[in-house]
């Protein structure tokens, strides 16, 4: 059911009514680069790597392709020399949290982000969300949450929930896209069975 | 107190109050607001409660703790009436003087009036001071005429007249339609135009709809909101239900920041007083339209003054943004639609409908309509809230309603906007103030901080503490802002203590790019706005930090050495007792000497250094004179003494 | 943080029941309800919310990242005098991180923190809303205007 007709890079691109830019450029072969888009969950809007630009009545501006409604009629651009600029920006932000995070290395190559341009503090977190909001809309167990606001905020555990569902479920630890999560795990669980 | 059921009943109510004279009796006015309350009100009011009681004038004299006026500088404030005397600066002691010469035998104490600096002059009336003089106070000018408590004092002065207006010969659309000519804009932030906001919750499906007072006032130098709502909390609630009739909402919510107990308390009370008078509650006057207001107080954080956080915060849930691209006049609070305005835009409301579109059209500029109220703060004379007719320039408000910058020191910049705005300079002084030209100058109107910056304020720290404020009220949800902001300020904070980089303003603006551009809400948007206005027209400032080392404003401490100039010591150890790391060497008559080693740059010598020797002095970015050495300290009288 | 958890009293589970209890019908109530219970207790034990998540239904998540997430709230007891400095932009350009910095000399402790004696909490606030007093430091809910440094020390001991 395709009601309604974009124009993504240039390729009319059909979608349905509900459907995010998004997903109708995947379904049309036209990546969007993502870190913390999951099919299942809600829309975020958290990392802001698909910003693209739309054109509507003649008006442009840029928008997160993840959050933003297909609409009839509408003109999207996901590579320009300014959106390419913004995202190596982000990437380089980000891998100075997380450098060793392959998603983030392999991106980072293909928009020249220079991984050592900003001085570095490893919490290896670049807060995506995706194991919280899984952890919540999906398995609805709220054994992960956030903390804090703003550069302080974090993942942290819900110890007493943790250590009852997490063991057999696990599911999150491959969504996420650095290798912090699985060791804040480990960690937690340590820390509320000591050996 | 019987409900009141119909209009008529209203306005037979307001007559009886008349014919009371409530209006005319002898009245003392204290402000209680709380710049006021500080400086010692509360003293003041219990003072004239005594000296009244003792001289028998009891049953004659209302004493009225009221809201803020404005004039903050110069509290405790004190209006008598009738004949309006203003006192300024009223202590308890003051207090028998007043009773006896000004309310007894009708005198005036002199003392106790403004004096004009220029001429000398003493102005009584409240309006003729020239801070007030120069204003235009639609909104503020009501707060000293009346007890925040009482209703009947609202009404004494025509308040809920508007309202059994717009019930009685109004239908929602034509309210739309006034408020829509009337061209009245958002007072809270981007200036939208709240007729067409209204508009578009009016015809977003659905049945259930919200209007929403946003007093979250998260602005760190803005405070015109809080006076309104702990001053005049009535004019919101009339404001409100006139709202929630035009888009047809039966419930209303008010967010107030807990930092503010005393507006909590105000506007909870206004609520149960307007309930018990039938202003609030089902069918209104008669009307058949229910409305029903709640407060709802905001835990502290700067985001949540953001529309979709801060409807996130209503439904209990961590106030943290969501992108919307659907408005939230269709899709708000729990999914409906929902009107959000600012305290300021609520309370102008009442106005417009009582008045007219077309007056309030006459005031202000083609674009930006009525008054606007500033927290006019910082390095200036007088200090507090100032309300202007847009398009009034930053020069007379500056100068003719703040009164220049004290301690001749230098006008260098003025901040408008809070943490979304921006630095203008000297060259921009005659800029008109509304909504589009601040944009236009890279500012903006924001909620209405005004912040003045003498030649002592360092623009690269002001930049500094801005992005340092937002680092730290960011929510942490999307990566441009939280992760950007933390760059931003690290690069800033090494700027300030002269460790800048050449290279560092260019990776400034770049980062300045990614954050404004990219970022999930206004607060990421319009983060970079300090940085860029004081980059654009201070960059001088920012080179002199990165190449010289040298702080120009003398502000930055890292960048800063404390020198006694022997010529001006006077030998006379107040420095030499005070300094808290005992780096002052020296002795009675001696020339004193700073061990620039021992020296952590708190700046106490320098500010107790008596003024009539001032031989301490500040240096940047260049070396320290080398000191006197030992046996050359001694001062010897100058001659003839 | 062991010695002060010691001498803080420990929450009274029927007391924070009964306060949940008086905004049961809200919808939205949680901030409410901790935000009376941190007025009326100074701060949120673990157990505190807890309590609040079960009894409101609502993810212990969601409660733990409120509690951290606004400036109210506190995760560990707060000292009296409350120390409140204020660094809204008026009090900045007249002088407030020298007063802060004077403060936390003084007291040996950072905003966030209490001492271990429980003496004072030390805390930055945004604005106040009395710029014309600038600096401003509010200690128990009263107002000290136009500190300077030399003022700061005799500002914080008439509150002992
Ligand atoms: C980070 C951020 C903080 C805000 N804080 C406030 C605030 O404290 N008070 C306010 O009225 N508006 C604030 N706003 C603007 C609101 O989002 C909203 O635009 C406004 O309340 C709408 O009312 P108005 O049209 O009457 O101005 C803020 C916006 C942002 C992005
Ligand atoms: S821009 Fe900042 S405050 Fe707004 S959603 Fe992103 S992180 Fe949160
Ligand atoms: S995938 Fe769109 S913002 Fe992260």
């Amino acid at each position: 059911m395709n009601d309604l007709t974009m124009r993504i890079d240039g390729k009319e691109v059909g979608a349905a009514e509900g459907m995010t830019v998004l997903t109708a450029a995947r379904g049309a072969g036209i990546e969007i680069p993502t870190l913390c888009h999951h099919d299942s969950l809600e829309p975020y809007g958290g990392c802001r790597l698909c910003l693209v630009e739309v054109t509507e009545r003649g008006w442009s501006r840029h928008v997160v392709a993840c959050v933003y409604p297909a609409k009839d009629g509408l003109e999207v651009r996901t590579r320009t020399e300014r959106i390419d600029r913004i995202r190596k920006g982000i990437l380089e932000l980000l891998l100075a949290r997380a450098p060793n995070s392959p998603i983030l290395r392999e991106l980072g190559e293909e928009y020249g982000a220079d991984p050592d341009r900003f001085e570095g503090e490893g919490s290896f977190c670049i807060h995506c969300g995706l194991c919280v909001r899984y952890c919540a809309e999906v398995k609805k167990a709220h054994a992960v949450g956030f903390v804090d606001r703003g550069v302080r905020r974090e993942i942290a555990f819900i110890p007493e929930i943790a250590t009852r569902v997490c063991e057999s479920c696990k599911e999150c630890f491959p969504l996420c896209p650095t290798s912090y999560l699985q060791a804040a795990w480990v960690l937690v669980k340590s820390l509320a069975t000591p050996a | 107190m019987p409900k009141l059921r119909t209009p008529q009943e209203l306005s037979e109510y307001r007559e009886g109050l008349a014919a009371r004279g409530a209006a005319e009796r002898p009245c003392v006015s204290v402000c209680a607001g709380t710049g006021c309350l500080a400086s010692g009100a509360r003293e003041v009011i219990e003072a004239f409660r005594a000296e009244i009681e003792a001289q028998g004038l009891a049953a004659g004299v209302e004493i009225r703790g009221t809201g803020c006026p404005g004039f903050c500088e110069r509290g405790p404030v004190v209006v008598l009436q009738p004949g309006g005397i203003c006192y300024l600066e009223v202590t308890p002691e003051d207090v028998p003087e007043i009773v006896t010469r000004s309310l007894g035998e009708g005198e005036v104490v002199t003392r106790l009036l403004f004096e004009d600096p220029a001429t000398g002059e003493r102005v009584v009336r409240e309006g003729d001071i020239p801070f007030y003089r120069h204003q235009h106070r639609l909104l503020l000018g009501q707060n000293i005429r009346i007890d925040s408590r009482s209703l009947d004092d609202y009404l004494a002065i025509g308040g809920y007249a508007a309202l059994p207006k717009a019930l009685v010969s109004l239908s929602p659309e034509e309210v739309i339609e006034e408020d829509k000519r009337s061209n009245i804009r958002g007072r809270g932030g981007a200036g939208f135009p709240a007729g067409r906001k209204w508009e578009g919750a009016r015809h977003a499906p659905g049945d259930t709809r919200y209007v929403i007072v946003n007093a979250d006032e998260g602005d760190p130098g803005a405070f015109m909101d809080r006076a309104l709502l702990e001053g005049n909390p009535f004019s919101i609630l009339e404001g409100l239900t006139i709202g929630g009739y035009a888009v047809g909402a039966r419930e209303g919510y008010i967010y107030v920041r807990q930092e503010y107990p005393l507006a909590v308390e105000n506007v909870t009370r206004a609520i149960a007083k307007a309930e018990e008078y039938g202003l609030l509650g089902e069918d209104i006057l008669g009307s058949g339209f229910d409305f029903t207001v709640k407060v709802h107080r905001g835990a502290g954080a700067f985001v949540c003054g953001e529309s979709s956080a801060l409807m996130t915060a209503l439904e209990g849930r961590v106030g943290e943004p969501r992108p919307k691209y659907i408005r939230s006049n269709v899709k708000g609070l729990w999914g409906r639609p929902s009107v959000l305005n600012n305290v300021e835009t609520w309370a102008n409301i009442p106005l417009i409908i009582d008045r007219g579109a077309d007056w309030f059209a006459g005031i202000g500029t083609e674009k930006s309509k009525g008054t606007k109220i500033f927290s006019l703060v910082g390095k200036i004379r007088n200090t507090g809230l100032v309300e202007v007719p847009m398009g009034m320039t930053l020069r007379e408000i500056i100068y003719e309603i703040g009164g220049g910058i004290p301690n001749g020191k230098r006008f260098k910049a003025v901040q408008t906007g809070g943490p979304s705005g921006g630095c203008l300079p000297e060259e921009l002084l005659d800029l008109p103030v509304d909504f589009d030209e601040l944009t236009r100058a890279g500012s903006m109107m924001g909620s209405g901080g005004m912040i003045v910056m003498d030649e002592d304020t360092c623009m690269v720290d002001v930049a500094r503490y801005f992005i340092d404020f937002l680092t730290d009220e960011s929510c942490g949800k999307c990566a441009p802002c939280r992760e950007g902001l933390r760059q931003m300020r690290r690069i800033l904070g090494r700027i300030c203590e002269g460790r800048g980089e050449e290279g560092d303003l260019e990776t400034l603006e770049e980062l300045a790019e990614v954050v404004g551009l990219a970022s999930l809400c206004g607060l990421g948007q319009s983060a970079p706005n300090p940085f860029l206005s004081t980059l654009r027209y201070f960059r001088e400032e920012y080179e002199a930090h990165i190449r010289e080392k040298r702080c120009p404003a003398l502000s930055c401490r890292a960048l800063l050495s404390y020198y006694i100039d022997p010529e001006k010591c006077r030998g006379c150890m107040i420095c030499l007792r005070k300094c808290p790391s005992q780096a002052i060497e020296g002795g009675k008559k001696q020339v004193h000497v700073i061990d620039q080693e021992k020296c952590d740059t708190c700046g106490v010598c320098f500010d107790v250094c008596p003024p009539r020797y001032g031989a301490v002095r500040k240096i940047s970015g260049e070396p320290v004179p080398e000191p006197l050495p030992p046996e050359e300290r001694m001062i010897v009288k100058a001659g003839g003494e | 943080m062991k010695g002060t958890e010691l001498c803080a009293p420990a929450a009274d589970l029927e007391e924070i029941d009964r306060i949940i209890d008086r905004y049961r019908d809200e919808k939205g109530s949680l901030i409410q309800v901790l935000l009376t219970i941190q007025a009326e207790h100074h701060w949120l034990p673990r157990e505190v919310l807890s309590r609040v998540a079960e009894r409101l239904s609502v993810p212990l998540t969601r409660v733990l990242h409120l509690a951290t997430f606004a400036t109210a709230f506190s995760r560990i007891p707060r000292g009296r005098p409350e120390v409140h400095v204020c660094t809204g932009t008026a009090c900045h350009v007249r002088g407030a991180p020298r007063v802060l910095s004077t403060i936390e000399e003084l007291t040996g402790i950072q905003p966030g923190e209490t001492d271990l004696d429980l003496r004072y909490s030390l805390e930055t606030v945004n604005c106040l809303g009395c710029c014309a007093l600038g600096p401003v430091v509010e200690i128990d809910g009263k107002i000290h205007g136009k500190v300077s440094i030399a003022k700061t020390e005799d500002v914080l001991k008439s509150c002992e």
